[in-house]
């Protein structure tokens, strides 16, 4: 046989069935993440050869029935079919099959042989059937079937071999699989239906089309063959249920009754079923008191690990930026070029690659709880809660990951099987107040609530009331989104409790991989583009400010180097074991002295650079728009920060810094903020209920250029993050209104 | 009476399932069929959802699907 193609074989199977990780031993290193236009869901693709035939392999998204209700669902029927414009039709599709689960499992195998493609059964798991007492008659099966049976361990590689020998033979020998008989007064339906297509389509698209209500099939055959069809395929239903069929049960009656008659005699149950492991670990892990305890200590571990793990990769990675920027702006003159470089280009990397640490680590140990099985417990934990807001259990590891987050918690609700549950778990998950906005509530909490004057208990309480209010707001803005824009049937939440394994650890580092590269490939440049546009926008027009700086800034070089030299000295004495008050006493004083030659030349630096700021297109902006912001309080200096801290809120900071006067520096830098908040106490811009209402704004807006962006790349539309900057945007207007209105009546 | 009402440890045999929708399929496609027999293994800590085991695999399911599944207990 001569191929003019490279053949290509499908694999299906059900979740939890080791469907990756057969998939990732086939393929190895060689494999790569792939999209379809309009499909959120991810499929691999690599290859694989056996003897010199060579395949290409393709990893369907894992699923129960391939009666698809999503166009996520589509997919695979549409690969199958050959239907899929990008994909070739598979020559060979294997069906991953759990022998521990030999009959649900089996449902689906019915369904892939009913689509006219060769068919070969990976038999996985036979160890644990095994365990578990089952003995399974693997060559009877094969022949009941009709199709090759091989067995499996995938997590060990054995029967790998074997599996692609059958492969091969398979692409040779096409055997076709057997599959059940549907009621004959069914199929006297379908074949109305087909011959009114022409016979054009597929027999079981026809099926599909009078079992779904509401389904896909529905949609595609309705949109291709005008209303005539589906008034014959109402009609048709109709008769059926006068019939006395009930249309949701036909077709599990008929493959479940089947894959009972068929596999009856290969499958030996022991008397009295086995107490496994996973049954011990149950009692525990969901037990009213341990189960919710140990679940709260897991998830402080997972929120930790993005917290505060993953804070010293991000270091590295600011220092890195840091150094590089510095080196780079080092080589050329200032002006528009180093500018962009610099300011524009370089940062923007930095702070796209700066979300890697999270995104890997938060994956990582989503792989990990998936893969062990304790993922479906943690949902089956907070199922109740999450109901309640709409949603289910599965919504709450990405919302939890938001409050450090939302870039990585964002993309972790692909956990979430639901559309409806995933899109509105990831509209309200930038609600959770996530780490970029610290450094902005810290600034304005220490300058305007400080513990001095408003006791101790203060800052904590608002710190806390910010933090609550991502936690209210959230669940009840996706109960409203659930009842207006998401509305539809409650999902069905039929959940599998999967047996507890081992996880393996090449499928966890693979996860995580895949993940921080598929942000960088699919968001990076966008984000990165983002990021150049607010900075154009704050530095044009530039007219001479840049030069004037820099012939300002020559003098100070010197001056500037000493009084590093000079603090770190001061350090190493303050830092020595044996303390010599009267030598520090000295440092100090030279310290001080230095810093006050500075002064007035740093303070003529930054008044230059405000005034270059105010001018600039995003100053400018914040002019025009300081009757929108008024009844917040706001003058347009706040407003001209809100709008430049778009591309991630902690740059707010350090726009006030530069407006007010202090200058550049970091956000992170405590004594930056402190200087930021004494210089604002003293502006006269901001009051308690100011700074009050710019701490509502900034726990409910979504200025995030990263999120937007990630939301845009999750749900396939640019209308979602657009929708989630109105709505929050709007939100935080409000809040902010409230607040600064009642505050300003104490 | 219905899967809902049914104690941890207690085995049951399906009577019949009421409706018939997409909710119905879904449940269906899982495998409760007429004349499965089942175990309620237990319930999450809040009361719901509900955890049982049927053809060698683990299930949970809310008590409002639970609640269209006629039952008869098993001695």
């Amino acid at each position: 046989m001569v191929a003019l193609r490279t053949p290509t074989v499908a694999f299906v199977g059900n979740p939890n069935t080791g469907k990756t990780t057969l998939f990732n031993a086939l393929a190895g290193m060689n494999q790569r993440v792939g999209n379809y236009a309009g499909v959120t869901v991810e499929t691999k693709k690599g290859k694989l050869r056996v003897g010199d035939l060579p395949f290409d392999i393709i990893d369907l998204p894992g699923t129960y029935s391939l009666a698809p209700r999503s166009p996520d669902e589509m997919l695979a029927v549409d690969v199958i079919l050959g239907h899929n414009p990008t994909e070739p039709r598979p020559d060979v599709v294997v069906t991953i099959v759990d022998a521990s689960n030999l009959e649900r499992n089996l449902y689906l195998m019915t369904q892939v042989a009913e689509l006219g493609v060769p068919v070969v059964i990976a038999l996985n798991m036979v160890d644990v059937a095994t365990a578990q007492g089952l003995k399974i008659d693997v060559d009877r099966l094969s022949q009941q079937l009709g199709v090759p049976v091989v067995p499996l361990q995938a997590n060990r590689g054995i029967g790998l071999e074997a599996l692609k020998t059958a492969i091969a033979a398979a692409f040779e020998s096409r055997p076709s699989a057997r599959s059940p008989a549907f009621p004959e007064r069914f199929d006297e339906e379908v074949a109305k239906l087909q011959a009114f297509t022409g016979s054009e389509e597929p027999t079981y698209l026809l099926r599909r089309l009078v079992l779904d209500v509401d389904g896909y099939a529905e949609k595609r055959l309705g949109d291709k063959y005008g209303p005539d069809l589906i008034d014959k395929m109402t009609a048709a239903r109709q008769r059926l249920v006068q019939a006395g069929f009930t249309l949701a049960g036909i077709e599990a009656r008929v493959r479940y009754g089947w894959i009972h008659k068929v596999t009856t005699d290969c499958i030996q149950r022991p008397a009295q079923r086995p107490v496994a492991w996973t049954d011990r670990i149950d009692k525990v892990l969901t037990h009213r008191v341990w189960g919710t305890l140990i679940f709260l200590v897991v998830m402080f571990l997972v929120f930790e690990s993005i917290f505060v793990a993953a804070a010293p990769f991000m270091d590295w990675i600011k220092a890195g930026v840091a150094w590089v920027s510095e080196s780079i702006g080092g080589l050329l003159s200032p002006g528009p070029l180093r500018s962009l470089l610099v300011e524009g280009i370089i940062k923007g990397v930095g702070a796209v690659i700066v979300f890697l640490p999270q995104i890997v680590f938060l994956f990582a140990i989503i792989a990990f709880l998936e893969d062990c099985g304790y993922m479906a417990r943690a949902a089956f934990l907070m199922d109740r809660l999450m109901s309640r807001a709409g949603l289910n259990g599965k919504s709450f590891i990405p919302l939890l990951s938001s409050m450090a987050c939302a870039v990585p918690g964002i993309m972790s609700a692909r956990v979430i099987e639901n559309r409806r549950d995933r899109l509105a778990t990831i509209l309200v998950a930038p609600l959770m107040s996530c780490s970029a906005r610290l450094p902005v509530y810290s600034l304005l909490i220490s300058a305007f609530l400080p513990i001095a004057v408003y006791g101790w208990w203060v800052p904590g309480l608002v710190f806390f009331g910010l933090y609550m209010l991502g936690i209210i707001v959230a669940p009840l803005m996706a109960f409203l989104l659930k009842q207006t824009l998401l509305r539809g049937e409650t999902p069905v939440f039929v959940m599998e409790m999967p047996l507890y394994k081992m996880p393996s650890l090449a499928t966890v580092l693979r996860r995580a991989f895949d993940s921080g590269w598929m942000f960088l490939k699919r968001a990076g440049t966008l984000i990165l583009a983002t990021m150049i546009l607010v900075w154009a926008a704050l530095y044009f027009p530039s007219g001479n400010y840049e030069e004037e700086i820099a012939q300002l800034e020559q003098p100070l070089e010197q001056p500037r180097e000493q009084l590093k030299t000079l603090k770190s000295e001061l350090k190493a004495l303050q830092d020595a074991d044996a303390k010599d008050a009267a030598a520090i006493a000295a440092k100090q004083a030279l310290v001080d002295e230095a810093k006050e030659t500075l002064v007035p030349h740093e303070k003529q630096i930054n008044d230059l650079r405000s005034q270059w700021k105010a001018q600039s297109v995003l100053g400018r902006m914040g002019q025009w728009i300081e009757p929108a912001v008024k009844p917040l309080g706001w003058d347009w200096r706040i407003g001209m920060a809100a709008i430049a801290s778009f591309p991630a809120r902690e740059v707010m900071v350090g726009t006030l810094g530069i407006i007010f006067g202090e200058g550049e520096g970091d956000a992170g830098d405590e004594e930056y903020r402190d200087s930021v908040g004494q210089s604002l106490r003293n502006s006269g811009a901001f009051t308690v209920p100011v700074a009050m209402s710019v701490l509502v704004f900034f726990a409910l807006c979504s200025q995030c250029v990263s999120t937007l962006v990630i939301i845009k790349r999750e749900t396939g539309a640019w209308r979602w993050p657009i929708f989630t900057f109105v709505y929050m945007t709007a939100l935080a207007y409000i809040g902010a209104f409230v607040t600064y209105q009642v505050g300003s009546l104490f | 009476m219905t899967l809902n009402e049914i104690k941890p440890g207690q085995r049951v045999r399906i009577e019949s399932l009421l409706g018939d929708d997409v909710v119905l399929q879904r449940l269906m496609e899982m495998g409760l069929l007429e004349d499965e027999e089942l175990e309620v293994i237990g319930f999450a800590p809040m009361g719901d959802p509900m955890e049982i085991r049927l053809r060698d695999y683990r299930l949970s399911l809310r008590r409002t699907e639970a609640a269209r599944i006629r039952v008869t207990l098993l001695p």
